[in-house]
């Protein structure tokens, strides 16, 4: 089939040919190793007792429940804030913007943020909610420093999302004599479902994963409280615990369990977030 | 009236959520530099960003964050230069040559990458690659610049290749068409054809990798050894970003302040970076 290509140009097209699957293997390879050997090294360590109990100084056990209850708290909290937040600037910037100015510094601040280090929101976040508004390390400082974070990822989907409802859709409610509110409530937020969950699942993501941020705003405690009065507390998070058995105590058995539980969770939540995708996409084609 | 009261009031609501992410911004910048001025005022800018030494605990401390400086720039550097190739190759292979049901894998594989959090990358390299990198060089610590520069290569992976592949997918297929109607194999037109039409996308791709990298604090954190010293590949070595994060807990005074300026200074790399992401982002939109 390739008679007539000299062998200069054959050689150039296998060498290309051979490094873009070499790449490619290289990077499935890398994946693969992560996932089964942190899964090989923290499932045996996993137990009911360090996955029920909180850590205990008299026997010299270690337990991750605090840990994994301070993680759900940051990610609910989290989630209660930004999700309104970030959807609401979304219908702002799609539905309401005529400056294009403003729109485009509202985007270019997202940006922004959205390329921001977390060690610096952690900084920030210190100063700004446990030192200015005096939340002292707690969880409810931790949650609202991981709410700025957050934003710009909630804010473009839900945008992208918005850009899928028809012109004519709000054009005909418009039409039938509806005011701007109502239309906004009864046609345009119904078509932002979708950038809402697909943002919450990559927020919850991001959340689980966030250290850096967390490290001075929630702090390390590993205290078991209820929802309420664990917002109020300091705790560490599951990646916050992982940091400080790995760092600080060489604990590499429950940092591996902790590990594996992580990546468990991030397999899910890649699985979601791709079967959301597939799904919303078929729902629009329909 | 009412009605016209009640829409406006409705605006007003979206307006202040649409302004949220500005004012976010503009309280990042104005806390960082009304926390990190003080302290670049009291050592002096030239001896604060060219020292040498950084000795905050020492009878006469010494705030120099040359070494972190350049450790952040090396290591970055580093990073790119392993990851870069890697990622590049792995995105022309994805977005033009693999079969569909490979394709799926593979993607899937990078956005499980990018999903993995940094404390988990930093507890394999602490104990897989610290250790290979002792025996496979014979140095008395792993832990060190070369073992930050591999576990940022992996970070940034997932950035680079998404964005190219999206850059790649963008190149109109008339292009292609004619690179194939004049004569050139499929594997000559990606790379000498789709590549060069979507080079303004692979730019940002690799600056936004840049940014990753740069900005990376737990697992350079868990890898590096953490010792201020000048920046050299079997060297523990401290970055912008641990300087920061490995001080925090126990400072005060003007070391406390000298690490909000290390953050200042790190914020302004961050946003040289955007600008340059940005740059990049829009010629690609336009051509």
């Amino acid at each position: 089939m390739q008679t007539g290509i000299s062998r200069k140009r054959r050689a150039y097209i296998l060498l290309m040919r051979a490094l873009m699957g070499l790449s490619a293997a290289v990077t499935a390879a890398l994946v693969l190793f992560l996932v089964v050997y942190v899964m090989a090294k923290g499932l045996p360590e996993l137990s009911w007792t360090l996955l029920s109990t909180k850590p205990s100084y008299l026997t010299g056990s270690i337990g991750i429940l605090p840990d994994i209850l301070n993680t759900v708290y940051i990610i609910l909290s989290t989630l209660v804030f930004v999700l309104p937040l970030g959807a609401g600037a979304a219908v702002y910037l799609t539905e309401y913007a005529r400056n294009k100015k403003l729109v485009a510094v509202i985007e270019y601040a997202a940006e922004t943020l959205s390329g921001i280090p977390s060690i610096i929101y952690g900084l920030v976040g210190m100063l700004f909610f446990c030192s200015f508004l005096d939340m002292q390390t707690s969880l409810l400082a931790g949650a609202l420093t991981l709410v700025v974070m957050n934003l710009p990822t909630v804010l473009r989907t839900t945008q992208e999302s918005l850009k899928t409802v028809p012109q004519s859709y709000r054009e005909g409610a418009f039409g039938l004599g509806a005011g701007k509110w109502r239309v906004i409530r009864t046609v345009v937020l119904p078509g932002c479902v979708d950038g809402i969950v697909t943002g919450c699942i990559l927020s919850v993501g991001r959340i689980l994963g966030e250290s850096a941020a967390l490290l001075f705003t929630a702090g390390f405690a590993h205290a078991v409280h209820g929802f309420f009065e664990g917002l109020e507390h300091s705790g560490a998070t599951l990646t916050v615990a992982l940091y400080f058995y790995a760092k600080e105590q060489g604990q590499f058995g429950v940092a591996f369990a902790i590990a594996a539980i992580l990546m468990a969770l991030t397999l899910v939540i890649q699985l979601a977030a791709m079967l959301a995708g597939r799904w919303f996409k078929r729902r629009r084609e329909q | 009236m009412k009605k016209k009261a009640f829409e406006s009031f409705v605006y007003g609501i979206f307006l202040i959520l649409g302004l949220i992410t500005v004012g976010c911004v503009l309280l990042i910048t104005v806390y960082l530099i009304l926390s990190g001025i003080p302290a670049i005022r009291e050592i002096g800018l030239f001896k604060f960003l060219f020292g040498k030494t950084w000795a905050s605990t020492a009878k006469t401390p010494q705030f120099g964050i040359l070494p972190f400086i350049l450790t952040s720039v090396y290591g970055t550097a580093g990073a790119m230069a392993l990851g870069v190739p890697v990622g590049f190759l792995t995105a022309v292979y994805l977005a033009k040559a693999a079969p569909p049901r490979v394709k799926t894998v593979v993607s899937g594989a990078v956005s499980v990458l990018a999903g993995i959090p940094s404390v988990v990358y930093g507890l394999v390299g602490m104990l897989v690659l610290v250790p290979g990198i002792r025996r496979f060089f014979h140095v008395p610590d792993g832990a060190s610049l070369l073992a930050a520069m591999v576990v940022l290569a992996v970070m940034i992976l997932p950035s680079i290749v998404n964005v190219s592949i999206t850059a790649l997918e963008a190149v109109p297929k008339e292009y292609e068409d004619a690179s194939l109607a004049l004569g050139a194999t499929p594997t000559e037109t990606w790379f000498r054809v789709s590549v060069p039409a979507a080079r303004s996308g692979i730019a940002a791709a690799v600056v936004l990798g840049v940014g990753r990298a740069i900005g990376e604090a737990m697992a350079v954190m868990m890898v590096s050894g953490n010792v201020a010293n000048m920046p050299s590949l079997f060297q523990s070595v401290r970055f912008l970003t641990t300087a920061v994060a490995s001080e925090m807990s126990y400072s005060s005074g003007l070391q406390r302040q000298a690490l909000f300026s290390i953050a200042l200074v790190l914020y302004l790399f961050i946003l040289l970076i955007n600008a340059a992401l940005n740059f990049f982002l829009k010629r690609g939109k336009e051509s």
